[in-house]
């Protein structure tokens, strides 16, 4: 019940904020906060409850589980199955908290039609968590398609110059792409349920399924195009840096923050489990535009004078890390993934929020016309300087222990894309300076009086300086929960591997030049025989 | 004739008695609202006997040769009562806004639900025909039922001409079947058609049949007259010729397959496959190029036909699915079409229909509620999930995989992608704030001063519609309840 809480207190929230907008204009604000804030509770206490069994039992059933009939469709039932391993927990505390920090930020940009922006929020948050949660197929393709329209609207209605246009395509892109994951999603169902004769939604049984290659194949793409085009990864990313240029604060976090994530999280949950062979042979190439995204990403970063845009296109650079690792598939990297995933959350939403702020008080995104203002806001550059470092991979925060994990996870699986990828770090920082340089160096270009960061901006700042440097000094609590989930998945993806002996034996040499070791166990050998002072960083 | 014969027919005589009644009334009392009541009641009260017939008569039930009353026609029937009922009740406000007499239109409203009635649970090639023109008839003057306005008149005109040419065919084809096959009975054909061979007259006629059938349905190539009839018509009557009309039709077609067996015959359904195809991408690509919201929805009915069609092609490799799909489909669709319409009749002044794009502008910001439901609508139209329409998409992907048609589901999927770009563009108006006039060309109209601000709204109407609203939501949150009397309606036919 607990699960369904989680989902339905933002939705109830949202209704409450639409509703009473007419009474007080800054009540839908306080009333989201409490929403999230219960939402917070529970995720915490759940964290704390379970915070021994994570970390010690195996993790093969759910923390915590729901499950009831749903919709009766041929043969066989949709069920509305909520379930909750660390992985989820992670991400929904996520969600928690970037919800709390966009609604934050946009207590003093958004000023008109405020209950219809804190409703479509809340709607997003509430459908994010849903995809986070669920457990059947269909009922996550209707979490995933149920945070669009809220998105669609809040892009829509309260962006920038060019709104409809980015909202427009934002939402084609997305629906199409997951239209064809709902495709794989039946085609899987049946096909499945052919073989076995159980016809079920059923991740957990899906999860045994035994479909012929050249099927898994076409599955697999269904799958694969709904995520990467949500991740985005290199060749479908076009839709993200207009959605983040256009879209007002609030919307960018959650779309930097908590959207991109949801199709990493889909690549890890569904498409490698569901299809461990069929996405071990298209590995190297998604490893490949995992690559090209982090080096095209961050070379398109530099050429952008738009500062938003420049902070969307890092996202497709950062997005090609997970992409990379989730590919590598081994400990070392699905840690970074998911390490990456969490404070790429935080310190990309955290630049949009200073981008927001600055937009609030220069009125320009322009590059061109910035420069000097560290002497006019100080505090704001301070706080600027800390999550440009992040973004650049500075050791001691969190971006640099996600790519830092991916990349040794990726060295065991490919030497030259990961040479490639650790490129693409000198690029972030050349990025990153770059902004620091432009924005808040420099000679100053207007005789500019501002107002710096309020005690409530200072504060949520605050917060997410706490969470990016605690990730960056001490991610083992982060990495501990998602330990046992990690590992069960790649034991199912492993346990599959051992039940086709014909496709390992043609397999060996593929593994060996593209894959490294796929399974779990052999990693786990591999780092004890790296050199010495690889192990002395080993978070695992 | 029996009793039982008589019991089992409640509904239709209903129907027919209460336009005779409507009709007696009409000539001795004009009074809209009498009238409207009145008609209002013959339906409800036929939509009452339709679970007296169920539990009175042991079902399925066949009356002489031309009708059968099972759990699927009655199940069809109450849809359509459900259909005609709405239509009447917005209907009564947008005609107390018009001039002229507005009694004859709910006489004929009657008469078009009696022959789609008809339709459903005619088991008869002359039971067939017979229910296809009283509809037809009673249309050409719906349609043409504001004589003031040209375009009204136009689009009556082009049905008239367009239906009869069909009818001919259908009747045509009718002859061809049974000059080969000697029966007129569904039935009987299947037992008639699998001893001989398939001949080249058999599959003519059959091809004859497509025609005239393909005309109600206004799949493509015969779709030629649906936006201009869509838009000339008013409101409330597009709303009837998109929902029962087009429903009864499909519901006719599977009842034919699935008795006469005719799905045997390849070749038909590889021209069903063309059809679909066609009408999925002629019908989004047009509506790409419309700015007025009733041609719109005219080539998305197209388009949905083509979804409608993928389902039912799905037919030979599972009955049950594919009827249940087509039949939950449509039901959405209905509700969901009824909505539109709706929409456009509570906005439409006195004086014209709310059709342009522009004059949904802004609309959002002066008429929440309104923008709200009609958000709702063009997203159930869409697909999107939480609306019935995602729930009907999603059976019909479940028939079309089940049965394996890859290649129509992805091009399913493509041209869903290319509606969504339409039904969005009518979204971004709404909710374009009225100073706002980038991107689409400006009109000058401001929200002061926009067409589309009526005094307030029809008390009928908005209840209406909220109720049109709530159901696309339940039926897209939870469609169980549904799905199940489908599935036990359904189950008799197939």
């Amino acid at each position: 019940m607990i699960l369904t809480w989680l989902i339905v207190i933002p939705l109830i929230g949202g209704v409450l904020a639409w509703i009473l907008a007419r009474q007080n204009s800054s009540l839908p604000r306080w009333i989201c906060l409490l929403a999230l804030a219960i939402d917070l509770v529970l995720v915490l206490g759940l964290w704390v409850q379970h915070s021994d069994q994570v970390a010690l039992s195996g993790g093969s059933d759910w923390l915590v589980e729901l499950d009831a009939p749903w919709i009766p469709i041929h043969k066989g039932t949709i069920h509305f199955h909520l379930g909750m391993d660390g992985l989820s927990l992670v991400m929904i505390a996520l969600t928690v908290f970037l919800g709390i920090v966009s609604v934050g930020a946009s207590w003093t940009e958004i000023k008109e039609r405020v209950g219809f922006f804190h409703f479509n929020l809340m709607w997003i948050v509430s459908g994010i968590m849903g995809v986070f949660l669920a457990l059947d197929l269909v009922l996550f393709y209707f979490f995933w398609e149920m945070m669009l329209i809220p998105m669609y609207f809040l892009i829509g209605i309260w962006g920038h110059e060019n709104r409809i246009y980015a909202a427009v395509k934002f939402f084609i892109f997305t629906q199409a792409s997951g239209l064809f994951m709902l495709l794989a999603i039946v085609g899987l169902y049946f096909i499945h349920g052919g073989a076995s004769g159980t016809y079920t939604f059923d991740y957990t049984q899906l999860l045994d399924n035994s479909i012929s290659a050249s099927t898994a194949k076409w599955l697999m793409l269904g799958f694969l195009v709904a995520f990467v085009v949500k991740l985005p990864a290199f060749p479908v990313h076009s839709w993200l840096p207009d959605a983040h240029t256009e879209a007002p604060t609030a919307g960018s976090v959650i779309l930097a923050g908590l959207l991109l994530k949801t199709g990493a999280y889909g690549l890890l949950r569904f498409v490698v489990p569901l299809f461990p062979d069929a996405a071990r042979d298209f590995a190297p190439i998604a490893m490949l535009f995992g690559v090209i995204g982090i080096l095209y990403g961050a070379i398109l970063a530099f050429a952008q004078t738009d500062l938003k845009r420049l902070v969307a296109y890092t996202s497709v650079s950062h997005m090609g890390f997970v992409l990379l690792g989730v590919f590598a598939w081994n400990e070392l990297a699905l840690q970074g993934v998911v390490i990456q995933m969490i404070c790429h959350g935080i310190s990309t939403g955290a630049l949009f929020i200073l981008v927001g702020a600055l937009y609030e008080r220069i009125h320009t995104r322009d590059l061109n016309r910035m420069g000097g203002l560290w002497a006019a806001v100080p505090r704001m550059s301070a706080v600027g300087m800390v999550f440009a470092m992040a973004s650049l991979g500075l050791p001691g925060l969190g971006n640099f222990v996600g790519e830092f994990l991916v990349l040794m996870g990726a060295y065991q699986v490919n030497i030259t894309m990961t040479a490639l990828a650790a490129v693409g770090l000198v690029f972030a920082t050349v990025y990153s300076l770059w902004i620091m340089q432009r924005a808040f160096h420099g000679p100053i270009q207007e005789d500019l009086k501002l107002p710096d960061l309020s005690a409530r901006d200072m504060a949520m700042m605050l917060a997410l300086i706490v969470a990016i440097v605690w990730l960056g000094l001490y991610p083992q609590p982060v990495l501990n929960t998602t330990k046992p989930a990690l590992e069960e998945l790649q034991e199912k993806t492993s346990q599959r591997n051992g039940l086709l002996p014909n496709r390992e034996m043609d397999g060996t040499k593929l593994e060996k030049r593209f894959m490294g070791r796929w399974t779990h166990r052999n990693s786990v050998q591999s780092v004890q025989s790296s050199p010495p002072e690889f192990r002395t960083c080993e978070f695992t | 004739m029996t009793t039982t014969d008589l019991l089992a027919i409640t509904p239709l005589i209903i129907l027919s008695a209460a336009s005779v009644v409507l009709l007696l009334v009409t000539a001795f009392y004009r009074n809209h609202k009498v009238i409207a009541v009145l008609a209002l009641m013959g339906i409800a009260l036929a939509f009452a006997s339709l679970p007296m017939v169920s539990s009175e008569v042991s079902l399925p039930f066949t009356v002489t040769q031309l009708i059968i009353l099972d759990g699927y026609a009655l199940l069809y029937m109450g849809l359509l009562f459900a259909v005609s009922f709405v239509v009447i009740l917005i209907a009564h406000g947008y005609l107390e806004k018009r001039q002229g007499n507005h009694e004859e239109f709910y006489i004929l409203v009657l008469l078009a639900t009696l022959g789609c009635a008809v339709l459903v649970a005619s088991s008869h090639f002359a039971s067939l025909f017979l229910g296809l023109e009283i509809l037809s008839v009673s249309l050409y003057v719906l349609i043409a039922y504001l004589y003031t306005d040209e375009r009204s008149i136009e689009a009556g005109l082009k049905y008239l001409v367009l239906a009869a040419v069909s009818s001919a065919f259908l009747l045509f084809g009718m002859a061809l079947v049974y000059a080969e096959l000697g029966t007129m009975e569904f039935t009987q054909m299947a037992s008639h058609a699998n001893a001989g061979n398939h001949s080249m007259l058999l599959l003519a006629g059959m091809g004859l049949m497509v025609v005239g059938i393909g005309f109600k349905l206004a799949v493509v190539p015969f779709h030629l007259w649906t936006p201009d009839v869509y838009e000339g018509a008013p409101a409330p009557v597009t709303a009837f010729v998109a929902t029962a009309s087009k429903g009864a039709v499909v519901a006719l077609l599977m009842r034919y397959f699935a008795t006469a067996d005719s799905y045997a015959h390849s070749s038909l359904f590889q021209v069903f496959t063309v059809i679909a195809i066609a009408s999925m991408f002629a019908g989004n690509l047009m509506a790409l190029l419309q700015n007025n919201v009733k041609r719109i929805l005219a080539y998305s009915s197209i388009a949905h036909l083509g979804y409608v069609l993928v389902a039912f092609i799905a037919f030979r490799a599972d009955e049950m699915m594919a009827v249940t799909a087509v039949t939950f489909y449509l039901v959405a669709y209905s509700v969901t079409t009824l909505g539109a319409f709706g929409i456009i009749t509570v906005l439409s002044p006195g004086d014209r229909e709310a059709d342009a794009i522009d004059d949904y502008r802004g609309l959002a910001w002066h008429r929440p509620w309104l923008a709200g439901i009609f958000t709702a609508v063009l997203l159930s139209l869409a697909g999107i999930p939480l609306t019935a329409g995602f729930v009907g998409k999603f059976y019909v992907v479940a028939a079309g995989v089940g049965s394996a048609l890859w290649l129509l589901l992805v091009l399913l999927v493509v041209n869903s992608t290319i509606g969504l770009y339409y039904y969005l563009r009518i979204v971004v108006a709404m909710y374009r704030t009225p100073e706002d006039k980038a991107g689409e060309a400006a009109t000058g109209l401001t929200a002061a001063e926009s067409p589309t601000t009526p005094a307030s709204l029809p008390l009928i109407g908005g209840v209406v519609l909220a109720g049109l609203t709530l159901l696309i939501v339940w039926l897209g949150v939870y469609p169980a309840t549904l799905m199940r009397v489908i599935k036990v309606a359904v189950d008799t036919l197939v």
